[in-house]
């Protein structure tokens, strides 16, 4: 929602007015406790959901799913297989939920919309040079109103991780209020740090107060692109932000862990996160999401085991 | 110091004991539910305790294996055989632990184990040299109407579950396992529920012998409990009931019926060591046919 920016910048209206002042607030952020957090997070993923609890969390993780292709080898017919598959992921079972959204590049957004039309599947495109980010920010603007002008209900951001590992806070913050007024009132905004290549935990919360500050609808980790995608720590600790940020704000911002969640168990670890640090107003697909391709096969597998106490095969799921 | 001292000093040295685990996906994990049972020899005295597996076990097998079917099922026949002569050729050098445990599981005298080993070792020898013959044996080409090459070949089933025979517990699950991957299938064996320490042991020979992870993975425990998940599972093609019972082998087949697993129903043997002959490798194999043209038949009725 495009009032988000208003709202959060009257709380905290004077941290941004000047670089160095946006500076001092991020630095000023408590610094993260590396053993504490990676410790929170893996004994939050011991918890033992099954029966009924597992059913209801694989449902709300099918729900959750943004089904994402973003290959050069992408083709009109993938993106037509993906959108049918969002909107029918088992197509023997049709009580399963339907995935909240499809993420494409901005050029297959037009496809992506037709596919899914009619479903309540959103489209969501990434964009501003996506996944690098290396480009003018014209060039980075005109991507996103091209996926906007297509009909893309989300806009996949990436924040510049150069200025931001530099230390240019205020160019980061400004780029993200450029974006989110190329989207309008259309799309929802989703920023995306590239977790795996800020270094820090200390970074990474930085980056998280940063993308809310500058009027986020989601903060995302990662762009599936690189080594080290979505963990429980990192996802943990920007549940921790939004959290944190609400509290300070009164503003929801929702959170989308990225690459690397493969299985229903990972997912599963996922949802206890949310649940246990920011609460149940973020179990819902609209402040949560998982980005994802390969994650839905084997939710629909572990929901066919679910339904018919036998193990179920990859023969039994679409290849994508 | 008298001799008397210095053997009583050896007498005192505390053997270690060997912590039998499971062999999965080339890996040797505890079982995932940390249980274990005792295993005991022919006379009731406790020999190791051998993990109890449970059905996660299995399911965990079956993606290990899945995993390696590709691999296995597309290497050549000829790298087969070499592998499996290098089982072959690992059990030889150490034949001696597999006759001790042979000889404790099965209440059998050092000589009759040794047979029985020496039997084992000569099957997996047979098998390898079958890997790169058995399509010139069930393939060939076929006489067709019209101006094609027809030819049928081979090719495995997939992923294999064997429940390995209760009373031969290294020679009869041999039997059973060899002709399974030698033809390209992936295999998750039960090892005799009474005696699985061989089976266990086997692990051991096969993640040295260049088997890829995965193309073999051995189970311990009760039977009927990790047999049942493998044998409803949608991802495993085929079963051999050569180890369940006749009450056993029917539940199986009726949950196996459920995907149209194959299924090669237990057969009574009366003596493992006599000659296989190659049912059990064709009882897990498919037949792939392909027409090929040949091209115009020409003015005289042939094009060659």
């Amino acid at each position: 929602m495009p009032t988000n920016t208003p709202t959060a910048a009257d709380a905290l209206t004077d941290v941004t007015a000047s670089d160095g002042s946006l500076r001092r607030f991020l630095h000023g952020l408590p610094g993260v406790d590396t053993v504490g957090l990676e410790a929170r997070a893996a004994a939050l993923g011991t918890r033992s959901i099954k029966t009924t609890a597992k059913a209801y969390a694989i449902d709300l993780a099918i729900s959750m799913v943004d089904l994402t292709t973003l290959e050069g080898a992408d083709t009109p017919g993938k993106v037509r297989a993906l959108g049918a598959k969002a909107v029918h992921p088992d197509p023997t079972d049709r009580t399963t939920p339907t995935t909240a959204a499809v993420c494409v590049y901005p050029d297959m957004v037009a496809t992506a919309k037709a596919a899914v039309a009619g479903s309540g599947v959103k489209v969501a495109s990434v964009a501003t040079a996506f996944p690098a980010g290396r480009a003018a920010l014209e060039v980075k603007l005109a991507d996103v109103r091209d996926a906007v002008a297509a009909g893309a209900d989300e806009i996949d951001m990436v924040i510049d991780r150069g200025a931001f590992l530099a230390g240019k806070y205020l160019k980061v913050y400004d780029e993200i209020i450029a974006v989110r007024e190329a989207c309008g009132t259309a799309a929802r905004l989703k920023v995306i740090f590239e977790t795996g290549e800020l270094s820090t935990y200390d970074n990474i919360r930085r980056a998280s107060w940063l993308g809310m500050l500058a009027g986020a609808d989601f903060i995302k980790t990662s762009t599936g692109k690189v080594a080290v995608n979505a963990t429980p720590a990192n996802t943990l600790l920007m549940l921790e932000a939004v959290r944190d940020f609400r509290a300070q704000t009164g503003v929801q911002v929702g959170v989308k862990p990225a690459g690397g969640i493969r299985t229903t168990k990972d997912a599963v670890k996922f949802l206890v996160l949310v649940n246990e640090t920011a609460g149940e107003d973020w179990l819902d697909n609209h402040w949560f999401r998982f980005g994802a391709s390969s994650l839905l096969n084997d939710l629909l597998m572990q929901r066919q085991k679910l339904a018919t106490g036998r193990y179920s095969g990859p023969d039994y799921v679409t290849v994508d | 110091m008298s001799d008397k001292t210095d053997k009583t000093d050896q007498q005192q040295r505390l053997s270690v004991f060997k912590t039998y685990k499971l062999y999965v996906g080339g890996k040797f994990p505890r079982s995932e539910s940390g249980r274990v049972y005792e295993v005991t020899d022919a006379k009731g005295k406790w020999l190791a305790n051998a993990p109890q597996s449970s059905r996660k076990d299995a399911r965990d097998a079956v993606v290990a294996a899945r995993k390696a079917f590709g691999g296995w099922s597309g290497a050549t026949a000829y790298n087969r055989g070499q592998i499996l002569y290098r089982v072959a050729e690992m059990l030889e050098g150490r034949k001696g632990q597999f006759v001790h445990e042979v000889a404790e599981a099965e209440g059998l005298s050092k000589s009759k184990a040794a047979d029985q080993v020496e039997a084992t070792i000569d099957r997996w020898v047979w098998y390898a040299g079958w890997t790169d013959k058995i399509a010139q044996v069930v393939g060939g080409g076929n006489p067709v109407a019209g101006p094609y090459f027809n030819l049928s070949s081979p090719e495995p089933t997939g992923v294999v579950a064997v429940l390995a025979p209760q009373e031969s517990s290294f020679l009869g699950l041999v039997s059973v396992l060899a002709p399974v991957i030698t033809t390209g299938n992936t295999a998750i064996v039960i090892a005799s529920e009474r005696s699985p320490l061989p089976a266990l042991s086997l692990g051991e020979v096969l993640a040295t012998s260049d088997v890829p992870g995965g193309v073999v993975n051995v189970l311990s425990g009760r039977t009927a409990e990790i047999a049942a998940p493998l044998a409803s599972h949608q991802d495993v093609n085929a079963i051999d009931l050569a180890g369940a019972d006749d009450v056993l082998a029917k539940e199986l087949e009726i949950a196996a019926a459920d995907n149209l697993k194959r299924v090669l129903r237990p057969q009574p043997v009366d003596d493992w060591s006599a000659a296989p002959g190659t049912d059990r490798m064709t009882a897990f194999l498919e037949t792939k046919t392909v027409w090929h043209p040949t091209g115009s038949l020409g003015a005289s009725g042939s094009s060659y």
